[in-house]
């Protein structure tokens, strides 16, 4: 679904990440660790295709991102859930209709969708909260319906950016039972995170890999956690 | 079909896309209100460019190809003269009929002036010949010369002389109405330009997230559009009601040849206003996409 051929990138200094082959295959979860700076949030979007790969190929669903035009990656991004780091919600829309955003842009809210939302919205445990302000929502209730909104579409890949960055561990685990529960239902999930505990607890619930970023190369952890 | 849609999609607010950009109050008055300003002056560049036209239009054509000639020679030689010119006039290439007046018709033209009691036939007034031209036209010097020869009383009236520096002066003051309006058109679109520009960069996050989760370009530019093609409309139809009232109600003076009185509409010409607010939203349509279009090329 999303490979990645002999990929490097860089924001213009030296090569921040280099020679970064990988496939995610249908159904997979991986997660993706490494220390702050290390270029996590950046592979994450060479992913979803937010940034060009400075050398190598990066392929979604088969087509090469470089040949992509602005509204087929518009295109892109609806097959592709993303939780980004800092959320990236409207601040002045209500979270429901946040939630909503990309059916709302897609053409697609109609009736039977937005019978969804509201399951959706009890699913994340902000049913009662769907007539806040982003700015109004905790850390934790923000990042949950940073979620939702990534899931809202039904994509085939999950790309999750810290989710558990600022929440305490009852809601990580909260979290983490979402995002396998979606794997289960057979969707490609990838998770960054520094949290080691969150990846241990997972490793419990499904078959997950783990990649890290060191010395600018992402390379398949072992067993050892 | 596509363009109906797109015009109806203009007009039916899609209310949730609208609401993806958050609203922006003073400024959208603004916009309004000059566009308003704008549509303002257009109707008077507008009248101003219709009644120059009627004015120029007026001057040819009542004035165009007639011309007449005055004979004043001692009364025993004025039927002999009068023959002498109609004969000239004959055989002048371009004249298309010559006829003299007869004495009814010069009473009637000096009735305005001395009264209608004026014992014309016992007066030694000039006997009048009207001159009709043939689209061509006549050669005035060479049939002024002639007549010096043949008819020594006669003197050629040829209107064109001061007609057609009026009909010049009415020609330009046409252009420079059509010259205001496309420059208040220029205008409208740079200053919608700089608003949507405006509207554009405070929403850049705004854009961002959008084009995270999804939105192509269409749908994005589609939000601004919408927006100040509206302002531009409303405001322009607000503008073209007050210009045109403000024409309604400029008082009427009586003579009808005065060059300022003739500065409104007439008859059908009143509709002409209508296409102000059209053309203003139209003008704001264009300017925004143009603006939208270009912003969301910069980001990624
Ligand atoms: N737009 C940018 N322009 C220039 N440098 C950037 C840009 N974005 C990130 N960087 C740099 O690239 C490096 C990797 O950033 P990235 O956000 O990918 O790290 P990360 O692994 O996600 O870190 P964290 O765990 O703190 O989120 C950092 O040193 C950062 O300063
Ligand atoms: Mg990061």
């Amino acid at each position: 679904m999303i490979e990645l051929d002999n990929v490097a990138y860089s924001y213009g200094g030296g090569e921040l990440l280099s020679e970064i082959s990988l496939q995610l295959s249908p159904g997979s979860f991986h997660f993706l660790t490494g220390p702050s700076g290390a270029g996590k949030t950046t592979f994450m979007k060479l992913c979803y295709g937010a940034l060009q790969p400075t050398a190598g190929q990066a392929r979604l669903f088969d087509r090469d991102v470089r040949s992509l035009d602005r509204d087929e990656m518009a295109m892109m991004r609806r097959r592709i859930g993303v939780v980004h780091q800092d959320c990236q919600f409207l601040d002045h829309l209500p979270i429901s209709e946040n939630i909503a955003l990309p059916l709302n842009v897609s053409g697609r809210d109609n009736i039977d969708e937005l019978a969804n939302l509201k399951e959706l919205m009890a699913w994340v445990g902000l049913k009662s909260r769907a007539d806040a302000l982003p700015p109004e929502l905790s850390g934790g209730e923000r990042q949950r319906a940073a979620l939702a909104r990534a899931v809202i579409m039904s994509p085939d890949v999950i790309l999750a950016d810290e989710p558990t960055g600022n929440i305490d561990w009852e809601m990580s685990q909260r979290l983490l039972r979402l995002l396998v529960e979606l794997n289960r239902m057979g969707k490609t999930v990838m998770v960054a995170t520094h949290d080691m505990n969150l990846i241990r607890a997972a490793k419990g619930q499904i078959q997950a890999r783990v990649l890290r970023i060191a010395n600018r190369r992402v390379q398949l952890a072992g067993a050892d956690l | 079909m596509k363009l109906l849609k797109t015009l109806t999609a203009l007009f039916i607010p899609d209310a949730q896309a609208d609401r993806v950009v958050p609203p922006t109050g003073f400024t959208a008055t603004l916009t309004t209100f000059s566009a308003a300003a704008m549509a303002f002056l257009a109707v008077f560049a507008m009248a101003l460019t219709l009644a120059s036209g009627r004015l120029a239009d007026r001057w040819s054509n009542e004035l165009a190809r007639s011309s007449t000639l005055r004979i004043s020679a001692p009364e025993d030689q004025m039927q002999v003269q009068i023959a002498a010119a109609l004969k000239v006039l004959e055989t002048t290439p371009g004249v298309a009929s010559a006829r003299a007046l007869t004495a009814e018709e010069q009473k009637a033209l000096l009735e305005p002036f001395f009264g209608p009691d004026l014992p014309v036939e016992d007066l030694p007034i000039p006997q009048l010949i009207e001159v009709n031209e043939t689209s061509t036209g006549y050669d005035s010097t060479g049939l002024r010369l002639r007549l010096a020869a043949e008819v020594p009383g006669a003197v050629l009236d040829d209107h064109t002389r001061w007609r057609k520096p009026l009909v010049a002066a009415a020609s330009r003051i046409r252009l420079l109405g059509w010259t205001a309006f496309l420059l208040i058109g220029g205008a409208m679109a740079a200053m919608i330009t700089l608003a949507a520009s405006a509207a554009l960069s405070a929403n850049t996050q705004v854009i961002k997230v959008l084009r995270l989760v999804g939105a192509q370009d269409s749908y994005i530019a589609g939000a601004f559009v919408r927006r100040f093609t509206y302002r531009g409309f409303v405001g322009a139809a607000i503008g073209a009601l007050a210009g045109t009232a403000a024409i309604w109600l400029l008082p009427e003076a009586e003579t009808s040849s005065g060059f300022l009185t003739g500065l409104g509409f007439q008859g059908t010409h009143w509709l002409w206003p209508l296409c102000i607010p059209v053309l203003g939203g139209a003008v704001a349509l264009a300017a925004t996409r143009a603006a939208a279009h270009r912003k969301l090329r910069e980001m990624p």
